[in-house]
């Protein structure tokens, strides 16, 4: 099946069910980021297949040697062209500081006060600094922010950021573009169960069954990024992401069968023959 | 004047403003974001917000990320 015969099907399950974040309503429960595209063409390909409707982007230092906007404008228009919203994240940030004021920038720039807050410890792992995090999220939350708190799969800490005012919290499923897929899906189950806000996997999928099982685990969307534009064919990752969210979200919704020790026959014996 | 434009020395003019710089830096560009000296300028502030010497100014535009 193609991706053209497959997303009408997605979009009415997609209708049907819908995922409210910051007091906004979205069909799609995949947040895409745009880390690591190979090229604009692959990533308007991607947006499209994937049926994101929130999408991530950082801001850098303009290059002198640009010119009229560059591949960076042209990676905006593509957004715009494709109808998503664009979410601007504090990627980078090593200190509650430079993420607030990332984030005030990028208010300026997007014009939007949605940020995904990212306050980074450890370059190496790029795990989060959860002292800077909380620290930086009580003062976006003060000051307005729609705050989107990337975190560790700690469900106290998560609580504090939902307590913090956080309008969702996302945690890790493993380290950014790590692609080890979910290390502790007990956690992100608690940490399910500790808030009210929505929680949102955020790095470390690889494949699709990551992305399901996410789901699976209550999560109430995914975000991803290199999962799709590292693969050899983003636009047919990005199909399988958003059909492995759905079907994840479709059986979290079913209710799955509890898991049993030994075997129970689905075949009736009563009326088997004797032989 | 002498200034640090994203962290590079830079000469401009003596009256020259964010608006300005802006222009130069950032042609083509329509998101874009400009901290002096660690504050947010804002957009609708950038024409008439005059530069000084030894300013540290960020001229920031989209990027990929994720």
């Amino acid at each position: 099946m193609s991706t053209q015969d497959l997303a009408p099907a997605l979009a009415a399950e997609e209708a049907a069910d819908p995922f409210v974040l910051g007091g906004e309503t979205f069909r799609s429960r995949l947040l895409l980021g745009t880390g690591g595209v190979p090229s604009l063409e692959a990533l308007e390909a991607a947006v499209r297949a994937s049926g994101t409707q929130l999408v991530t982007v950082a801001l850098r230092r303009v290059e002198a040697s640009a010119g009229t906007g560059g591949a960076a404008g042209s990676m905006v228009q593509v957004l715009d062209r494709a109808g998503v919203r664009l979410l601007p994240n504090t990627a980078g940030c090593m200190t509650a500081r430079e993420a607030v004021r990332t984030a005030r920038l990028a208010r300026e720039a997007f014009g939007t006060d949605w940020v995904k807050l990212e306050v980074i410890g450890d370059e190496r792992t790029l795990l989060p600094d959860a002292v800077e995090l909380l620290d930086a999220a009580e003062q976006l939350v003060a000051e307005g922010f729609t705050v989107l708190a990337y975190t560790t799969d700690d469900p106290v800490l998560g609580r504090r950021l939902a307590d913090a005012g956080c309008a969702a919290v996302m945690p890790l499923g493993s380290p950014i573009g790590s692609g080890l897929g979910i290390r502790n899906p007990h956690n992100v189950a608690l940490l399910r169960e500790a808030v009210d806000v929505p929680v949102v996997l955020d790095a470390g999928i690889g494949t699709a069954s990551d992305a399901a099982l996410a789901m699976e685990l209550g999560c109430d969307a995914v975000l991803l990024a290199s999962a799709v534009t590292r693969a050899r064919d983003p636009e047919r990752m990005a199909l399988a992401m958003r059909q492995a969210v759905e079907g994840g979200r479709l059986a979290r919704l079913a209710g799955r069968i509890p898991r049993r020790w030994h075997a129970e026959a689905s075949t009736p014996f009563e009326g088997l023959p004797a032989l | 004047m002498q200034l640090t434009v994203n962290g590079e020395p830079a000469e401009l003019a003596d009256d020259a403003t964010v608006a300005e710089l802006v222009a130069q830096r950032a042609p083509g560009h329509d998101r874009v974001a400009v901290a002096r000296n660690g504050d947010v300028v804002p957009r609708s502030s950038w024409a008439r917000t005059p530069l000084a010497p030894g300013d540290a100014v960020e001229v920031l535009a989209p990027t990929a990320g994720g």
